[in-house]
């Protein structure tokens, strides 16, 4: 019997059980499907990692690195190339290997860390033909930095996510030309700083508020039309653009996977596609954890290590003290302008001095308040001069505060007058 | 010099090369593309069904019946995932309910079993999710839902360990009877068919000669029935769009949910599918030629007709959208016959084409039995299947393949659970896949919810290693789908 198994050793996987170890678990397991430590990360070779946990810039791979050496001094377990195929509700985890074979294993605590997929042509129902040159932006980047080869060269990019706008940079520095980045709402899904260094300083240009509205070709793609939407993201007929290209990477989004989540039962949120999280990241069920993207979807991994971090304790804090009570737990909830919180309940009893509280708006807001309020009560107010809806946010709430609150509280955004 | 050379891999090619490799002939198959099912077999609703629909008396009416009753068996013995689920026609109107009576009529006449008229009520209380419209349904319980690129294969595959060669990326440029008047190349003068020495059937990779030749060319299939005899028909394609839905809504429905009948045929249905997902479409329109696209305004009002027997469907669910095109015909029926001595139609196979596949393969051999083929049963006869499908095996017997053979233990799909193992049996079997969609098709990786994003580089090395080409060789799926352009190293100066 394991102290803890951690599915997944992506960052979110890394961080987490480095930080069980450090508190004290000694039989910690983790389990990745993929052939080496350190998930997405290893096909993320551009910079701009672990400027807030290391302070210093560094690749994916690096950071994926430092957490690698980090763990290999330690006792933990890890199982390669291993899939977990089942998690029941009593914690025992079915997985299989090649070299381990099939094998059912069971654990006191449980950190879920599976990540997230992309969306696809099929999720957004584009219309048009079927030719083959559409890809996400990360299997594309997974073939251009891992296996080593470019697939395409001539590109538009559907969505101004993170992955999409990395995409544009590479495939540019690779020899393909790519025509445009095309993104239906009026703002990028991206971070700005991926907007300045991978578009804007490449001259490919962004076309706000616009979708592909048809694909054209029958063995790979010829053209792609793109046309300007109006305000309910609907096309405009007579806006029609054509681009002669011969790939269409697409950045729409991401999706948590959490098919082991659903199958053991675990409560989850329509809005993040995640677990229902408390403040230590526990999930419904006792002693499983869940963080990362297979929680929410992050910007940044250094909030994802921070999170993990979290889970990690809590997951050893379990293991080592028992059950966490659940008096006086609040409910959190999305008001005006909020599209999610996490985590989505908060037991005061068990935040020690704060607890931070992450959510995205859903739309762009300048010089804005942040409200906390619960009941009639106003708990917190929090001033920012922007807020985007590709920019997850945080705030930190007292203990102190947290005890004025009864039942539930509400989070919302106004905007003030500058 | 051949027997029977069939043109055309698609599922009633299939199905012929499949009941005329019980006997001893030498048979062979030409297809144009560089798989089996490419066309709409592929893209098609799944539905074998119970054989209401067709007008009393017509083939269609009775190969239907009977291609059901085969299919079950066959899907059996030959491993093709198959569900005998049944079927509803809902009346959502009054004046629906006419139409719904008078299938019930048909479906008597035309020797379907078991079939029942139901109330608004009774039909909600076994499919709760059905429209509170609900007038009446007739109840089908024969209907069934199958894989049908996977019969497909299994038909073609049991053929060729039966003897039968299959000769892929081939097309047919031309037939001329052999001790006729002359060799016919496509777009040649009017064919004189005297056919009774058999058959040179010209092709992009040369000639091949046979006594009997069988036109099972889908949506082309007027073509090279013009090749041989005088132009009496013409395929009109329509073009049926589709929504392919998670398996998070596989379970709305449990059964297949038409609606009433309209002048534009069976209308769009709501159905599960053999896989845990859920299907919804087709619309219906005319196109030219194999115009497999879709259209925002077409899967627009596919997902608007399925709201209306089904509100609840959640079509944001969606994990891939395709068409498929009908070779639908200017006649009412299947066009089934000996169309010039030697050269057999089987044309016109638009739906119910899936459920009556195997019975109208039955029906190529009598044609050919009549025309003067000699029938002389094999009985060496191989007439079973079998794949392992890991993801539908206990946990016991998960752990002792992978014990036995470890590349069973290696999960390349996450998303549908397929090994390493499979996609190699598949690579390793009697027709090998040599696209990424050729491995989805025999095996279902990268028929998920994530579309291959995962699998697709692990499926490409497989491919290549397996194949022995560079991963840049290597399809998406028909020929001329490139995938990967160049090797990151190396000159990109050309852009």
């Amino acid at each position: 019997m394991y102290d803890l198994i951690v599915i997944g050793g992506g960052p979110a996987g890394l961080a987490a059980a480095q930080s069980a170890w450090e508190k004290g678990l000694k039989k910690i397991l983790i389990v990745e499907r993929d052939k080496e430590l350190g998930g997405i990360l290893n096909q993320c070779i551009h910079n701009g990692f672990g400027l807030h946990h290391f302070k210093e810039e560094l690749t994916g791979p690096e950071y994926a690195g430092r957490f690698v050496k980090l763990l290999s001094e330690t006792g933990v377990e890890v199982r390669l190339d291993t899939m977990v195929l089942e998690l029941t509700p009593d914690k025992r985890v079915h997985m299989v290997g090649k070299a381990t074979g099939y094998r059912v294993e069971e654990a006191k605590a449980i950190v879920l860390a599976m990540g997230c997929r992309e969306r696809t042509r099929g999720a957004i129902s584009i219309p048009g033909t079927r030719p083959a040159g559409i890809f996400t932006a990360g299997a594309a980047q997974r073939y251009v930095n891992m296996e080593g080869w470019l697939p395409g060269k001539r590109v538009v990019i559907l969505g101004s996510g993170d992955i999409g706008l990395i995409m544009a940079r590479r495939m540019t520095l690779e020899g393909a030309k790519v025509l445009a980045c095309v993104e239906v709402m009026p703002y990028s899904g991206g971070l700005n700083r991926n907007i300045v260094q991978c578009l804007q300083d490449f001259d490919i240009p962004l076309y706000l508020s616009h979708t592909v509205t048809d694909i054209r070709g029958r063995d790979r793609v010829e053209q792609v039309v793109v046309s300007k939407v109006d305000k309910n993201r609907a096309p405009i007929p007579g806006t029609e653009m054509v681009f002669d290209c011969d790939t269409l990477l697409l950045s729409v989004g991401l999706i948590p996977e959490n098919e082991l989540t659903r199958q053991a039962g675990i409560g989850m949120d329509r809005r993040t596609n995640g677990a229902v999280v408390y403040e230590n990241m526990e999930t419904s069920i006792p002693g499983v954890f869940a963080c990362g993207n297979v929680c929410h979807v992050h910007d940044l991994v250094d909030f994802v290590t921070a999170e993990s971090q979290r889970a990690g304790e809590a997951a050893a804090r379990y293991v080592l003290e028992g059950e966490a009570g659940q008096e006086g737990c609040l409910e959190v909830k999305n008001g005006d302008g909020v599209t999610y919180t996490v985590p989505q309940r908060i037991r005061p009893e068990q935040v020690e001095s704060f607890c931070d509280l992450f959510f995205r708006v859903n739309r762009v807001c300048r010089n804005s308040e942040i409200l906390v309020i619960s009941g009639e009560t106003l708990i917190a107010r929090f001033q920012r001069e922007h807020l985007a809806p590709g920019e997850m946010e945080r705030v930190t709430l007292p203990r102190v505060l947290l005890d004025k609150a009864q039942g539930e509280i509400t989070v919302s955004v106004r905007e003030v007058e500058a | 010099m051949y027997d029977v050379l069939i043109i055309g891999g698609g599922i009633t090619g299939a199905a012929a090369a499949f009941q005329l490799s019980k006997y001893k002939l030498n048979i062979a198959v030409l297809e144009r593309e560089n798989d089996v099912a490419m066309g709409a077999t592929k893209a098609n609703s799944a539905i074998l069904h119970a054989g209401y629909d067709p007008k009393p008396g017509t083939l269609m009416a009775r190969l239907n019946v009977r291609g059901v009753e085969l299919a079950k068996g066959l899907c059996q013995r030959l491993d093709v995932p198959y569900r005998s689920c049944g079927s509803f026609v809902l009346a959502l109107s009054e004046e629906d309910r006419a139409k719904v009576e008078e299938l019930y009529r048909r479906g008597v006449e035309n020797g379907v079993p078991g079939l029942q008229l139901l109330t608004g009520e009774e039909a909600r209380s076994l499919e709760p999710n059905l429209a509170s419209e609900t007038v009446c349904a007739l109840h089908a319980p024969t209907a069934a839902i199958c894989s049908p690129w996977e019969f497909c294969l299994a038909l073609m595959e049991t053929a060729v360990r039966n003897g039968a060669e299959l000769h892929l990326n081939t097309a047919v440029t031309g037939l001329s009877p052999i001790g006729g008047a002359g060799a016919e190349g496509a777009g040649g003068a009017s064919p004189s068919p005297t056919g009774q020495g058999g058959w040179t059937v010209h092709t992009d990779r040369g000639e091949l000669q046979a006594r009997f030749v069988v036109n099972a060319a889908g949506v082309e299939a007027d073509a090279i029935h013009d090749m041989a005899a005088p132009h009496d028909f013409t395929i009109t394609p329509s073009r049926g769009e589709y929504y392919l839905l998670d398996k998070s809504e596989g379970a709305r429905v449990g059964r297949v949910i038409f609606q009433a009948p309209s002048k534009l045929g069976k209308g769009v249905l709501v159905a599960p599918t053999v896989h845990g997902n859920l299907i919804v479409g087709p619309n219906a329109t005319p196109v030219k030629g194999n115009d497999t696209s879709t259209t925002g305004e077409g899967l627009r009002s596919v997902g608007d007709a399925a709201r209306r027997s089904v509100p609840s469907v959640n079509l944001r669910e969606s994990i891939r959208n395709f068409s498929g095109v009908r070779a639908n015909t200017d006649r009412g029926d299947f066009i089934l016959r000996e169309a010039a001595p030697g050269f057999i139609d089987l044309a016109g196979i638009c739906s119910p084409g899936l459920s009556a596949a195997p019975a109208i393969g039955e029906y190529a051999v009598e044609l050919l039995g009549k025309a003067g083929l000699t029938l002389e049963e094999k009985t060496d006869f191989i007439c079973e299947r079998k794949r392992i499908r890991f993801k539908e095996l206990s946990p016991v017997e998960k752990a002792a393949l992978v014990e036995k053979e470890p590349s069973y233990g290696r999960v390349i799909c996450r998303c549908e659970t397929v090994t390493q193992g499979e996609i190699l049996a598949a690579l390793h079997g009697p027709i090998p896949p040599c696209s990424v969609d050729g491995v989805k098709r025999r095996v279902n990786a990268g028929m998920g919810r994530c579309q291959g994003g995962f699998c697709a580089p692990r499926v490409v090395e497989l491919l290549s290693r397996e194949l022995g080409l560079s991963p840049g060789e290597i399809p998406q799926d028909q020929s001329g789908s490139w995938l990967l352009k160049v090797e990151t190293k190396g000159g990109h100066r050309d852009v």
